[in-house]
C-alpha cells in the first residue's frame, strides 16, 4: 500500500530543521545520504515509527509533525551508537534525537514514568525522589570517614562527585562503599559534596529536559566553587560525560576523571594490594557515555587485567560497538513504557551476549548497570550463575577490604 | 467559565517526620512542603476545563516555602491568575484557612471551585465542604470526571466498591476532586523559567486568621508499637499446626 503524507505544517519542519543546523555540527545534517546505517545500529531502530534517518527525510519532506504525533522517539536510549557509525558524521544523537525530545516535551508528548524522574529531579535534585539529606547516608560505617565537604570544610586533593544511583541505588551503595574503601587504602585525600550534590542532569538532558540540565549544572556549580579541590573523579560515566563536555559551556570547568582512569593512573601503587585471587572469567561491559562517546575503552580493563585470577573475555558487541544496557537518554525511567513497545530489554540481550562468551562475572563502570542486569540475568536461560560486579567491588574483594 | 482552584501545602513524606516539644505538632524545623497530591489534580482539571471551554483559571495558596514555583508551574500550564495569601499560617487549620480562602475567592467570583477531595494533614475534615459552606455553595466530593453543561455541571463521582455516580450540580458549586481527567501534566523547566519573568503573583493579605477554630490537638505521636504479635516457629508442619490450633482458639474454625 501506498503511503502518502501531506505536510500540516511546513514552517515547523523548517523552524526545526533550523534550529539544529545552528548547533554544533549541525550542518552535516545536509549531508546525510540516507544509507540507514543509524536505523539499522539503533537496538529498537526496527520498532521506531521515525527512526534516525527517516526523520531526516521527514524534515526534508517537511512533514516533522507527523514525527511529533508519535512517540516511538522515547524508545531512543541515546547509546550514541548511530552517531559513531554515521559516515557522515552528523550528531544524531546529540543534536537531532535529543532535539527531538525536546520538542515532543514542550509538546507535553511525555510518557508519565519519564515525567515523574524528571519532576522528582526538579524538587529533590535526583531522578530517585529520594530525600537530598540521605545523599551521604551511604557513607555510614566507611573508616576512615569519609569527608563530607560541608561539615569538614578541609580542602582536599579530590572532590569525588558520587552521581545519583551510586548514592541512593540499594544495589549500587555497596560498590559505592567499595570504592570508597580503595580511594582509602591508596590514601587519597578526597571529599564529597553529600546534601549539596544534585544530579548531573546529563540523562534529564538527553531525554530532552535541557532546562532541567542548566539548573543541575547551576547548582553543582555553586557547590564546586565552596570548597579547594584540585580535581573531580565520579563513578559515573553520564556525570562524567556532563562534567567533561556539558558544563565548560556553562560556566562549570573542572579537570575530571571517571574512577576507572584514575585508579589506572595509579596501577603501580595498586598492583601490590591486589593479593587476593578472583578467579572468574570477566567480561567487560563498555558503558556508553565512558567508551564509544568518551574514547574510555582500555583503562576499566587496565584494572581488571591486574586482578590476579582475572581473565578477561571479550562478547561480541564490544568498544565502540557495544550493546548499551538499557539505561541511558532517559531509557533508565521508561522501563514499563519500552516493554509495552517492545516486549524485549537490551539487558538481556547483553547478559546473553555475556553468557556466550563464557564470562562468570559481567564487569561493569556504570551505575545504571548493576540493577539493570542483574534484573535481566533473572530472566535470560544459563544466566542463572553470572555475577554482575562493579570494577570497585572486584577490586576491593581482590584488596580483601 | 471562571474556574477558582485553592490549594493547600503538605509535609512532605520524602523527609521524616518528628513531633515538636510540645507533643502536639510536627516539629517545623526540618519540615518540607509539597503541593497536596489531590489539588494538584485539581489544577489539572481546572486546565482541561479551560482548554475544552474557554474561561479563566485563578489559583490560590497560602504563603509556604515552594508556593511560588508552584504557582508559576501553574501558570506555565495555563493559570491565568495566581494569588498568595499572606499571613501567619503555622498553625491554621483547615477551618481556619478555608474561611480565608473564601474571602478572597468571592471577589474572583467564580462558577466553579476545584480543590483537592483531602489531603494527608486534613485535622479537622477537608478543606472543600468548608469552603462550601462559607461561600454558601453545594459540593460534591469524590469526583474523577467533570463536563459543564450551561448553568450546571455533571460530575463523575466515585463511591467504594468501584461504583461510579453521575450527578448533576448546578453552578457556582464546590467540587473535591479525587483525581483528574488525565494525570497533571509536565511543564519543561524551561518553560517555567519563561513564565517566572512575564507572571505575576498577586500577594493578598488573608484577613481575620483564627488559628483556635475548629479542633484543637491535644497529642500527636508516632506509630507505637505493641506486643500483641506472636511469631510462630518451626517446619511449615509445625506452624500450619499451631497455627490452626490458634484459629481453632479464636473461634475461626
Amino acid at each position: 500500500m501506498e503511503v502518502t503524507l501531506s505536510p500540516l505544517s511546513p514552517s515547523q519542519s523548517k523552524t526545526f530543521f533550523n534550529s539544529l543546523l545552528d548547533l554544533k555540527e549541525g550542518e552535516r545534517l545536509r549531508a546525510c545520504l540516507q544509507c540507514g546505517t543509524c536505523s539499522g545500529v539503533c537496538p529498537f531502530g526496527y520498532i521506531m515509527k521515525f527512526p534516525p534517518g527517516k526523520i531526516i527525510g521527514a524534515l526534508r519532506a517537511e512533514i516533522f509533525d507527523y514525527v511529533l504525533k508519535t512517540d516511538t522517539v522515547w524508545m531512543c536510549i541515546s547509546c550514541n551508537a548511530c552517531t559513531a557509525f554515521c559516515p557522515s558524521n552528523i550528531p544524531i544523537t546529540e543534536a537531532l534525537m535529543t532535539r527531538t525530545k525536546e520538542e515532543l516535551l514542550l509538546a507535553g508528548n511525555v510518557p508519565t514514568e519519564l515525567q515523574s524522574a524528571l519532576e522528582n529531579t526538579q524538587r529533590y535534585g535526583n531522578p530517585l525522589g529520594e530525600s537530598p539529606r540521605k545523599r551521604a547516608d551511604w557513607t555510614a560505617g566507611i573508616q576512615p570517614e569519609v569527608n563530607i565537604l560541608g561539615k569538614t570544610r578541609q580542602p582536599v586533593d579530590v572532590l569525588w562527585y558520587v552521581g545519583d544511583y551510586a548514592s541512593y541505588h540499594s544495589r549500587m551503595k555497596s560498590a559505592t562503599q567499595a570504592l570508597a574503601k580503595v580511594l582509602n587504602a591508596l590514601g587519597v585525600k578526597f571529599g564529597i559534596l553529600g546534601p549539596e550534590e544534585f544530579s548531573d542532569g546529563d540523562s534529564q538532558r538527553l531525554a530532552g529536559e535541557r532546562g532541567l540540565f542548566e539548573m543541575m549544572a547551576q547548582k553543582n556549580g555553586q557547590a564546586f566553587r565552596k570548597y579547594k579541590f584540585n580535581e573531580i573523579i565520579t563513578t559515573d560515566p553520564h556525570a562524567y560525560n556532563a562534567l567533561k563536555n556539558g558544563y565548560p559551556a556553562l560556566g562549570v570547568e573542572y579537570p575530571v576523571k571517571h574512577y576507572t582512569q584514575f585508579l589506572v593512573e595509579r596501577l603501580e601503587q595498586l598492583k601490590p594490594m591486589l593479593q587476593k585471587e578472583v578467579k572468574a572469567k570477566v567480561a567487560f561491559h563498555d558503558p556508553c557515555y565512558l567508551g564509544r562517546v568518551n574514547g574510555i575503552f582500555d583503562q576499566p580493563r587496565g584494572l581488571l587485567t591486574a586482578i590476579p585470577g582475572v581473565e578477561l573475555v571479550e562478547m561480541s558487541h564490544q568498544r565502540l560497538n557495544s550493546l548499551c544496557c538499557g539505561g541511558g537518554g532517559g531509557g533508565m525511567w521508561l522501563d514499563g513504557f519500552q516493554w509495552e513497545k517492545a516486549h524485549t530489554r537490551v539487558s538481556e540481550w547483553r547478559v546473553r551476549e555475556a553468557v556466550t562468551a563464557g564470562a562468570d562475572i559481567l564487569a561493569v563502570a556504570c551505575p545504571y548497570e548493576p540493577p539493570r542486569f542483574e534484573d535481566a540475568a533473572k530472566n535470560v536461560p544459563n544466566a542463572g550463575a553470572l555475577k554482575v560486579r562493579e570494577i570497585a567491588e572486584l577490586l576491593a574483594e581482590s584488596m580483601s577490604l | 467559565m471562571k474556574i477558582a482552584v485553592p490549594v493547600k501545602f503538605v509535609p512532605d513524606l520524602v523527609e521524616e517526620l518528628s513531633i515538636d516539644a510540645s507533643g502536639a505538632a510536627l516539629d517545623t524545623a526540618w519540615l518540607r512542603l509539597i503541593i497536596n497530591e489531590f489539588d494538584d489534580h485539581a489544577v489539572e482539571q481546572a486546565v482541561i476545563l479551560k482548554e475544552r471551554g474557554g474561561g479563566e483559571v485563578a489559583v490560590l495558596s497560602a504563603e509556604a516555602d515552594g508556593v511560588d514555583d508552584f504557582l508559576f508551574t501553574a501558570a506555565a500550564k495555563g493559570a491565568d491568575k495566581l494569588v498568595k495569601l499572606t499571613g501567619d499560617f503555622s498553625t491554621v487549620n483547615n477551618h481556619a484557612l478555608g474561611k480565608a480562602f473564601a474571602e478572597t475567592i468571592k471577589t474572583i467570583q467564580p462558577d466553579l471551585v476545584l480543590t483537592g477531595v483531602q489531603a494527608h494533614n486534613d485535622l479537622d475534615g477537608s478543606l472543600g465542604p468548608l469552603l462550601a459552606e462559607y461561600l454558601g455553595m453545594p459540593f460534591v466530593g469524590y469526583v474523577s470526571g467533570v463536563t459543564v453543561d450551561g448553568d450546571k455541571v455533571i460530575v463523575r463521582k466515585e463511591y467504594s466498591g468501584g461504583l461510579v455516580a453521575e450527578v448533576e450540580v448546578k453552578l457556582p458549586a464546590v467540587l473535591g476532586i479525587q483525581a483528574s481527567e488525565t494525570p497533571p501534566r509536565y511543564v519543561a523547566y524551561s518553560k517555567i523559567r519563561q513564565v517566572m519573568g512575564t507572571a505575576k503573583i498577586d500577594e493578598q493579605a488573608a484577613e481575620g486568621l483564627d488559628a483556635a477554630s475548629g479542633v484543637t490537638v491535644s497529642r500527636m505521636f508516632q506509630p507505637e508499637s505493641a506486643e500483641r504479635a506472636a511469631m510462630l516457629e518451626g517446619s511449615p508442619e509445625d506452624v500450619s499446626d499451631k497455627l490452626i490450633g490458634i484459629f481453632k482458639e479464636a473461634g475461626a474454625l
